[in-house]
């Protein structure tokens, strides 16, 4: 371990930022966007240079450690405030601040027309700042501080244009449906207090060899349902959709690249839970498995660019989901799809921001068609960024997916068989729902109106979204040659001398057959959108239908939580002021009626009332007579 | 005479300096009123100065006979637990004034007596807390219901009357109960040490179960009035809807924490064994509260009533705690006691201006107001923050280290608990969304934002909310030892890692 | 004598006082019963004092004696603002409390 004292500005800077334009207010609006680039590129600046420091050290004494303060500390319950800085971290430290970077430039350009442009750069430190924090945080502790953050900012965010209702509802969505899955995290870190005495990721991983699997799977369950509502996986996903409510660049950000992706940093930062209770791998590779389908098959029906890709990232999410799952052997693959994801999905979300910019906002792909004339540099990004996702050798997405795809057929079995055959079968949806995507918007003939004036982004926008598109390309290659990125995690998830398990079939006949599917459902989808009308027809299968309906979980979510809550609160409310506040009004009521009785009493007249006390005292001196007697 | 008893007096040297003030001199009663608090506030920090935090015992401790042929004597002093919370009423007391500058006019009594009686309250709040005579605090506790009753009838809204009654003679019954229960322990007292009230002297008794079960129920039912507790909350809704906000401030966020305080201080000390045997009960009603005030805060329409069920559960967050009996737990549940007034404070401050800008409570009444008073809808929305109790803000320290150190002992408390963070997130988001965003409602367009005499009164308290948040060791600090005495009194021992290294 | 009887003559005197303030309508004769029996009381305590052999009793008889002076003093003026508004010394007619 090294120690560090400079890995705090990391954060402190764009934390710094974001205050300050907020605290000034209309003050910054002239320069907030600079400053908070800025920022953003000297985050980058340290993390690039930390990371050839890093390079620089060898074995343990490449992890980097710094305590700013002593956070907590209650009996035996202390929590510093420190970071770690490792071999996984530094690898989302590049992702946040570099990718982060190139949205700040693009949002200069895209929401230069909107009022509170200052605000939303405010916002972008915010959530930088956050993220940093959750990746860096050397506790679980440290790391809900970040997880909320990034959350606060996404709440944020979504509801940026918060005056139109249904955003300020998807934002309240967002942040709810993300607190479902804190209440694992709170649990999580309860049970591992309970259990090792601490919540350092240091000190749970040299418990965890002495702790009972009951309570290891406990701990993997509760991160898994935090993962589940941060990273919009089965059963907590139904708020992504909704978040492409805020503007493009963020979903770009948090709702693509990083926030979401963070519950895959949670499972394989937790890899010594995880590798020590079977029960808790196999409930993540079903969620996983099950959210890349589910994923993918509700991307094949929408028509909201946004929301098709907002679809997708919940399906590549779930194959990252379904690698950490797989054990030692799937980190590597999970964390470098993750990466490569960060290039081509950022990239096609500022693509399809390009496409609205040009489009008056227009966001339905129904309306679009024939766009690669009009804007030939946000095609060609958008079509790199779109080989790079369904897997096209040599685009990124071929090395990293490929790898998953075979990591699950290796793992053994029937469930090898079943993972695999999910994992394929998603590669094929992906392809067919991505090239409609494409086919739509930017091939065919045009849809729109008169009024569109469709045209190229300015340099601000498209620079951006060039870099990313050499992302898509390269990057697979880069991390994937000589198992650059599995060395480097090595010794982060303990992978050292673990064997992959028996190989079901060669690498090559996995690419082969991923390949295949892949030119099948490219295939399918040009055939199906020669033709596309401009108004989404209604006379589809009910399987259509329900992807277009989310597959309905919205109406079960409502159906099963949200109505029969509300009844509970009414009923409460009613219950409250009736039955308990009722007892307490019935007992001053009774008082009331029994003095009423007792008021007859009190005839006025004088002599009745001397008769009475004349009476009682008589009665008072035989009483004491009688007892004395 | 002690820093103290100087802290204590010095509103009443205010209070006789207004009752000399010309009642027309409006002006001049409340400048008058807010720097004798400003003295107070700055005397009080001197002796938090001064306190030595690593210390356990009562310090700054002060005794004086009063009624010597009953053993009863003006005796104070603080420990980590009592400073904390005399901290807090000296730092809301002049915010609540500076922030309700108006709230005093068009009552039924005068301004003046309105400031007057602020300041009584202030002496007894921090008299009740420094009170180490039993006797002496029963008096104060009763003796500040009255300054409260005439702030409520006198100066609140709607059904002011019927509030105020209906507070006083919920308090009254409680404190019937503890009176009751006080003179059993002094007779016991004069059976086995002689007849005293000194709190450190009656701790030392031995009772037998029964009898200590009966007295230590009289204490608790009081103190579970007066910080609520399922099912003897009713009082608090209508109160909160019904007082001015600096009335609901210093309600809820200062005289409520007597109850708290009065069971980590009396019932825990003075009864141990019956509050082994009670334990599983109360920790029951707590979960009920933190789950009940959160659906019913959910389901309110009025932002009063919403506030004071949002408290009702952050109540029994903090009972949770204290009777969860580990040091987490119990320093926890101090410091959230700390948190939660602040956190009211801001939330009844910021809502009460909303309130008095749109003249009306509802919150279906507001919307739209992120774009009409950004400064006002911005600290409304970070102080619900701290009520649903984000990370990186003070509240989410306290709320977890009561999580987790009920965690430990109990786990299906904590986890039922736990469940409470999602309904926090919906009563304070349901509420930002229909008051702050959306279209701007009718009638909100010409509302004015937040004044400089505003921003001066809700930015300490944001500056403190988010600054013990990032860093709360030095009240933690202070907290940690008193709360190790009470945990060593009543014989817990916090429970081991199963495995620990 | 036996001195007991003084104490019998003491029981007699505060019966009949008592007697006259319930059944007794005009307030003169009521007050008249009143101090009645305050000076049945009176004379138990001297009796009391003399049987005992101190001097409490008496004491406790003179203080008694100036509360009944006062209580004259007091009670007459009553009745008589009472005789003036209403034309009437019947204490039955003075039950405005009740209303």
């Amino acid at each position: 371990m090294t120690t560090s004292t400079h890995l705090v500005y990391l954060i402190a800077l764009p934390l710094v930022s974001a205050a300050i334009l907020l605290l000034l207010g209309r003050i910054a609006d002239k320069w907030g966007h600079i400053l908070a680039t800025l920022v953003s590129a000297s985050a980058f600046a340290i993390g690039v240079s930390e990371f050839f420091a890093m390079k620089s050290r060898h074995g343990d004494a490449r992890a980097a450690t710094q305590t700013i303060f002593s956070w907590i500390s209650v009996g035996s319950f202390k929590v510093d405030a420190a970071l770690l800085l490792d071999q996984l971290s530094i690898s989302f430290v590049l992702l946040i601040t570099g990718v982060g970077t190139l949205i700040h430039i693009y949002s200069i350009a895209y929401m230069s027309h909107d009022r509170d442009r200052r605000r939303f750069f405010a916002y972008l430190n915010l959530f930088i700042a956050a993220m940093l924090l959750l990746v860096l945080g050397n506790s679980y502790l440290n790391l809900y501080v970040g997880w909320e953050g990034v959350g606060l900012a996404s709440y944020l965010l979504i509801g940026f244009w918060n005056q139109k209702p249904a955003y300020a509802t998807a934002a309240k969505k967002a942040f709810v449906a993300n607190r479902v899955g804190d209440v694992g995290l709170s649990l999580a870190i309860m049970i591992a207090f309970a259990q090792f005495g601490t919540v350092t990721f240091a000190g749970v991983k040299a418990g965890a060899p002495h702790a009972s699997s009951a309570a290891l799977t406990a701990i993997g369950a509760m991160l898994l349902l935090a993962a589940a509502g941060k990273s919009a996986q089965f059963p907590l996903q139904s708020w992504l959709g909704d978040a492409m409510a805020g503007p493009t660049p963020v979903s770009a950000l948090i709702h693509a690249a990083t926030m979401v992706t963070a519950g895959v940093y949670l499972i394989t930062r937790s890899n010594f839970i995880f590798d020590a209770s079977s029960t808790a791998r196999l409930l993540v590779v079903i969620v996983g498995a099950i959210t890349l389908l589910f994923g993918a098959i509700v991307g094949t029906a929408k028509d909201d660019i946004k929301k098709a890709l907002a679809a997708s990232t919940m399906s590549q999410i779930g194959y990252m989901i379904l690698a950490t799952g797989l054990g030692p052997v799937g980190y590597a693959f999970a964390i470098m799809h993750l990466l490569t994801h960060g290039f081509f999905k950022a990239g096609m979300f500022l693509g399809a921001g390009s496409v609205m910019h040009g489009m008056d906002d227009e966001v339905n792909m129904r309306k679009y068609g024939g766009l690669a004339k009009f804007m030939p540099i946000t095609t060609i990004t958008f079509g790199l960024g779109y080989l790079a996702i369904i897997g096209v050798p040599p685009f990124a997405g071929f090395y990293s997916k490929d790898k998953i795809i075979e990591t699950a057929f290796n793992a053994g079995g029937t469930k090898g068989i079943l993972l695999g055959g999910a994992a394929l079968l998603g590669a094929a949806i992906t392809a067919f729902y991505m090239t409609r995507v494409v086919v739509l918007t930017f091939a065919g003939s045009k849809r729109w109106d008169e009024k569109a004036h469709p045209h190229e982004s300015p340099v601000l926008m498209w620079l951006p979204m060039a870099i990313l598109a050499i992302g898509s390309v390269a990057s697979g290659f880069l991390l994937a040659s000589g198992s650059a990125m599995v060395n480097w995690l090595a010794p982060v998830v303990n992978a050292s001398g673990v064997e992959g398990g028996k190989e079901l079939m060669k690498p090559i006949v996995v690419s082969l057959l991923a390949l295949g599917v892949v030119v099948v459902g490219v295939a399918f989808a040009v055939i199906k959108y020669r033709t596309v009308p401009s108004v989404a027809p209604e006379d589809v299968s009910i399987f259509t239908k329900a992807a277009r309906k989310d597959l309905y979980q919205d109406s079960l979510n409502e159906a099963l939580l949200m109505r029969p809550g509300q009844k509970l609160t009414s009923g409460l409310v009613y219950t409250d002021d009736t039955l308990v506040d009722g007892a307490v009004r019935s007992v001053g009521f009774t008082l009331a009626t029994v003095s009423g009785w007792v008021r007859k009493l009190q005839n006025g007249y004088v002599r009745t009332y001397a008769l009475v006390m004349l009476i009682g005292l008589l009665a008072l001196i035989a009483t004491i007579w009688m007892v004395t007697l | 005479m002690s820093i103290l008893t100087t802290i204590e007096l010095l509103p009443l040297v205010g209070v006789l300096a207004l009752i000399f003030t010309p009642k027309a001199q409006s002006k001049l009663i409340k400048q008058l009123a807010v720097a004798v608090s400003l003295i107070t506030l700055a005397i009080s920090v001197v002796m938090a100065l001064r306190f030595k935090s690593g210390t356990t015992g009562f310090q700054f401790v002060e005794s004086h006979p009063w009624i010597s042929s009953f053993g009863i004597n003006y005796a104070v002093g603080v420990d980590g637990i009592a400073l904390v919370l005399i901290l807090l009423t000296t730092i809301l007391v002049p915010i609540v004034l500076v922030a309700g500058w108006n709230e005093s006019e068009g009552g039924r009594f005068s301004v003046k007596t309105f400031y007057i009686l602020i300041l009584i309250s202030e002496t007894m709040m921090v008299g009740v807390f420094a009170a180490t005579d039993v006797f002496l605090f029963y008096v104060i506790f009763e003796a500040m219901l009255i300054p409260v009753y005439l702030l409520i009838g006198g100066y609140g809204r709607g059904d002011r009357a019927a509030a105020a009654l209906k507070f006083l003679l919920y308090s009254l019954f409680g404190g019937l109960l503890m009176l009751a229960a006080l003179i059993g322990t002094y007779i016991i007292a004069t059976n086995q040490i002689g007849g005293t009230f000194d709190l450190t002297k009656l701790a030392t008794l031995t009772i037998d179960k029964p009898t200590q079960n009966w007295l230590f129920l009289g204490f608790f039912i009081a103190f579970a009035i007066k910080a609520p507790l399922w099912p003897l909350h009713t009082w608090l809704p209508k109160a909160a809807k019904s007082a001015t906000p600096g009335t609901s401030i210093l309600l809820l966020g200062v005289m409520d924490k007597v109850g708290t305080y009065g069971m980590i201080r009396f019932c825990m000390t003075l009864f141990p064994d019956a509050t082994k045997t009670f334990t599983p009960a109360i920790i029951t009603l707590s979960v009920i509260s933190v789950l009940y005030g959160a659906f019913l805060a959910i389901g309110q329409k009025d932002i009063n009533s919403l506030i004071a069920f949002t408290s009702i559960s952050h109540f029994g967050v903090i009972t949770l705690g204290i009777f969860a009996m580990t040091s987490q737990g119990l320093s926890g549940a101090t410091f959230y006691m700390l948190n939660h007034g602040f956190s009211t404070a801001a939330l009844f401050m910021t809502a009460g201006w909303m309130v008095y800008r749109r003249k009306s409570s509802q919150i279906e009444d507001f919307g739209g107001l992120q774009r009409v008073t950004p400064v006002l809808a911005w600290s409304f929305f970070i102080a619900g923050l701290s009520a649903l109790a984000l990370p990186g803000l003070s509240s989410f320290i306290s709320e977890f280290l009561v999580l987790v150190g009920t965690f430990t002992r109990y786990p299906v408390a904590a986890i039922l608990s736990t469940f409470a963070i999602i309904l926090a997130a919906l009563y304070v988001l349901i509420a930002v969304q229909k008051s702050l965003h959306g279209e701007v409602k009718p009638g909100n367009e010409s509302l004015t934002d937040l004044g400089l005499r505003e921003k001066i009164a809700i930015a300490p308290v944001i500056a403190i909310i988010v600054l013990l948040g990032f860093y709360p060791k030095p009240v933690l600090d202070i907290i940690n030892p008193a709360s190790g005495v009470v945990m060593q009194h009543a014989g817990a021992v916090d429970p081991v890692a199963k495995a620990g290294k | 004598m036996d001195i007991s009887n003084y104490l019998f003559l003491s029981a007699i005197l505060f019966t009949i006082g008592a007697v006259g303030v319930v059944v007794r309508r005009n307030a003169i004769v009521v007050f008249m019963c009143i101090e009645l029996m305050l000076n049945a009381t009176n004379l138990a305590f001297v009796t009391f004092a003399r049987i005992n052999g101190n001097l409490d009793g008496q004491v406790a008889s003179f203080f008694t004696m100036v509360v009944a002076a006062c209580e004259v003093v007091v009670g007459l003026a009553i009745i008589v603002t009472m005789f003036r508004s209403r034309r009437s010394a019947s204490v039955d007619d003075a039950s405005l409390l009740k209303r």
